[in-house]
């Protein structure tokens, strides 16, 4: 695979798959939290919450970017709180890993939160009659059950992440070795003449790695629906 | 011993039962809609009454006078639900073990291999719940609730959704489970075979209501109390198995009274349970000869019940014990019954249904 990758377009490869293992990471404790109250709580202003997660998935990525820059660039409320802590996402990679997070988030929550709602909640109760408390009942019963869809959720977001573009090149521009995804690296191939061999190559690993992880992704869902209705 | 006072309120409809279940099986008997299940969760704690207070065992569980409201994990109390439940995740042994992880480790733990060996589900151990029949589901969950060492067992129409020759299966596992655990069972039920088989106590709800409870062959015997029609009124009798005939059938005694019925399975010296539905019954002021019917009990008439339409419910006492008869006030009085009247009752022998016969509680 080297071999037939310049360094440049095998740094692009190896960032995006960076990029999106610490994105993936990082949104799914949040997701599976929001899927679950989504899924199962009634509280004031649910709603406006399921709205504002989904809110990435039909802003354009550039608005979206822009929001981020507003909101974690260096002169932001929050970019500049962290820039005191000594964290900085703008235009760096961490935060290439914070907009493909966010593009992700609404996939992720998404598919939690389908397997959430076909966990029969009398299981729950069988689980804490025979002893279970609450936080027992959701490690031993809710988790297992819901697991196949969070792997799923996981995958679709990472898949997102990898493909990520519009958000990503707003937020953290496009700098070599340091913001240049996959497909921000597509895009600089493309604007320089003789650039079309190396974005094909990559086109093609984009490609595959979005097929692999879709096709991943809608096996495990269907393991997780067949099991559920075996019970 | 659990004591229950509760009264809860739904729109269309309330709730208000105060009864006691002691050791044994409680038969919680009444028709759909007549708030048994609603009874059974406020006991688990699934759902919070209105008002009320259950103890168990002098433990109190929740009171709305004082405030105290014990989660359904620290009331130690084993479910088996009417679907069974299983963690379709786990294993049928991951399962059985369940509650043991969260049981209090000062107590003393149920016996798995006793219980796995009362239940018959030795062969089940590694299996998944998705690839088990109904009925080994629920033997599954019945066992999953033993094994969590729980104080008693509450048992919510566990054979509701088995078909006739499971719901046989199951029974037994209940009886060993009355005869054989010292854990009070609280079983609810519309099924008056179901009560006739396994209840020790009875208690009766009409809609939300508990209109009597108390031993069951005196509950089940008194058609005025019986929730579910007057098919389902019944005596029952108290039996000893005396033999088994070469031609196909068994020979209760039955208080000196000779009782035939097909073969069964208990063995010569056993005591049994018989259940005589009402309407199986009839009456003759002679005693009847050249019948086919074998079982003949000679008796007095102790009560005559007129009905709402044409039929009168007798009630004699026999020898065997208690004997009703469902007839028409026409035959009543063309037979000239009268309180204190001699008379004989004539039953099949088949009428004695086979899934009426249960072992004699203890």
């Amino acid at each position: 695979m080297m071999d037939w990758l310049g360094p440049e377009e095998w740094n692009a490869v190896s960032l995006s798959l960076r990029v999106s293992f610490w994105a993936t990471l990082a949104a799914l404790p949040p997701a599976m939290l929001i899927a679950y109250a989504l899924a199962r709580w009634e509280f004031p202003g649910k709603q406006l919450l399921n709205g504002l997660v989904h809110l990435p998935l039909i802003l354009p990525p550039v608005v979206t970017g822009y929001l981020l820059l507003l909101t974690f660039g260096t002169q932001g409320p929050v970019g500049g709180l962290l820039q005191q802590m000594g964290i900085v996402l703008a235009f760096r990679w961490t935060g290439a890993a914070l907009a493909a997070g966010i593009m992700g988030f609404p996939l992720m929550v998404r598919a939690i939160r389908l397997s959430v709602e076909a966990v029969d909640p009398k299981l729950e109760q069988a689980a804490s009659t025979l002893g279970a408390s609450r936080v027992w009942v959701f490690v031993s019963v809710t988790l297992p059950l819901v697991f196949p869809g969070l792997i799923a959720g996981a995958i679709l977001a990472f898949a997102k992440a990898m493909g990520e573009f519009g958000a990503t090149i707003t937020f953290v521009s496009n700098i070599p070795g340091q913001t240049r995804t996959l497909p921000s690296a597509i895009y600089a191939f493309l604007q320089i003449p003789g650039g079309e061999a190396a974005a094909t190559r990559l086109v093609l690993i984009s490609v595959a790695l979005a097929m692999t992880a879709l096709l991943l992704s809608e096996a495990l869902a269907r393991r997780a629906a067949k099991r559920i209705r075996d019970a | 011993m659990l004591s229950v006072q509760l009264s809860h309120s739904r729109p269309g409809f309330t709730l208000d039962v105060a009864f006691e279940a002691p050791q044994g099986i409680t038969v919680l008997f009444g028709r759909s809609g007549s708030g048994k299940t609603t009874v059974v969760n406020a006991v688990a704690g699934l759902l919070k009454p209105d008002a009320g207070r259950v103890a168990l065992n002098g433990r109190v569980l929740f009171d709305t006078k004082s405030g105290l409201w014990l989660p359904p994990n620290r009331r130690r109390i084993g479910y088996v639900f009417q679907e069974g439940r299983l963690f379709p995740h786990l294993t049928v042994r991951q399962n059985l073990l369940f509650g043991r992880w969260f049981a209090p480790k000062n107590t003393p733990r149920a016996d798995i291999d006793r219980i796995v060996e009362m239940l018959g589900i030795g062969h089940l151990l590694q299996r998944r719940p998705g690839g088990l029949s109904g009925g080994e589901k629920q033997r599954v969950a019945i066992g999953r609730a033993l094994l969590s060492s729980p104080e008693m067992i509450l048992a919510d129409e566990p054979l509701t959704a088995l078909d006739e020759a499971r719901k046989a299966e199951i029974l037994p596992y209940f009886e060993r489970l009355r005869d054989e655990t010292d854990i009070p069972v609280l079983y609810v039920s519309h099924s008056a075979a179901e009560v006739a088989q396994l209840a020790t106590t009875v208690v009766v709800l009409q809609d939300g209501k508990t209109v009597q409870q108390g031993p069951a062959a005196q509950i089940l015997s008194d058609p005025n109390v019986m929730p579910t029609g007057v098919r389902s009124v019944g005596a029952l009798l108290e039996t000893r198995v005396k033999a088994h005939h070469p031609d196909g059938l068994t020979e209760l005694d039955a208080g000196g009274i000779p009782l035939f019925l097909p073969k069964i399975a208990q063995a010569p010296g056993q005591m049994i349970r018989v259940r005589v539905a009402a309407h199986e019954v009839i009456l003759s002021r002679q005693r009847p000869e050249g019948l086919s019917a074998l079982n003949i009990l000679p008796g007095t008439v102790q009560q005559i019940r007129a009905g709402d339409g044409p039929g009168a419910m007798v009630s004699l006492k026999t020898p065997a014990g208690r004997i009703l008869a469902r007839i028409t006030q026409r035959s009543a009085r063309a037979l000239e019954l009268t309180e204190g009247a001699e008379c004989f009752a004539v039953v099949k022998s088949v009428a004695i249904a086979p899934s009426d016969i249960g072992g004699a509680s203890g």
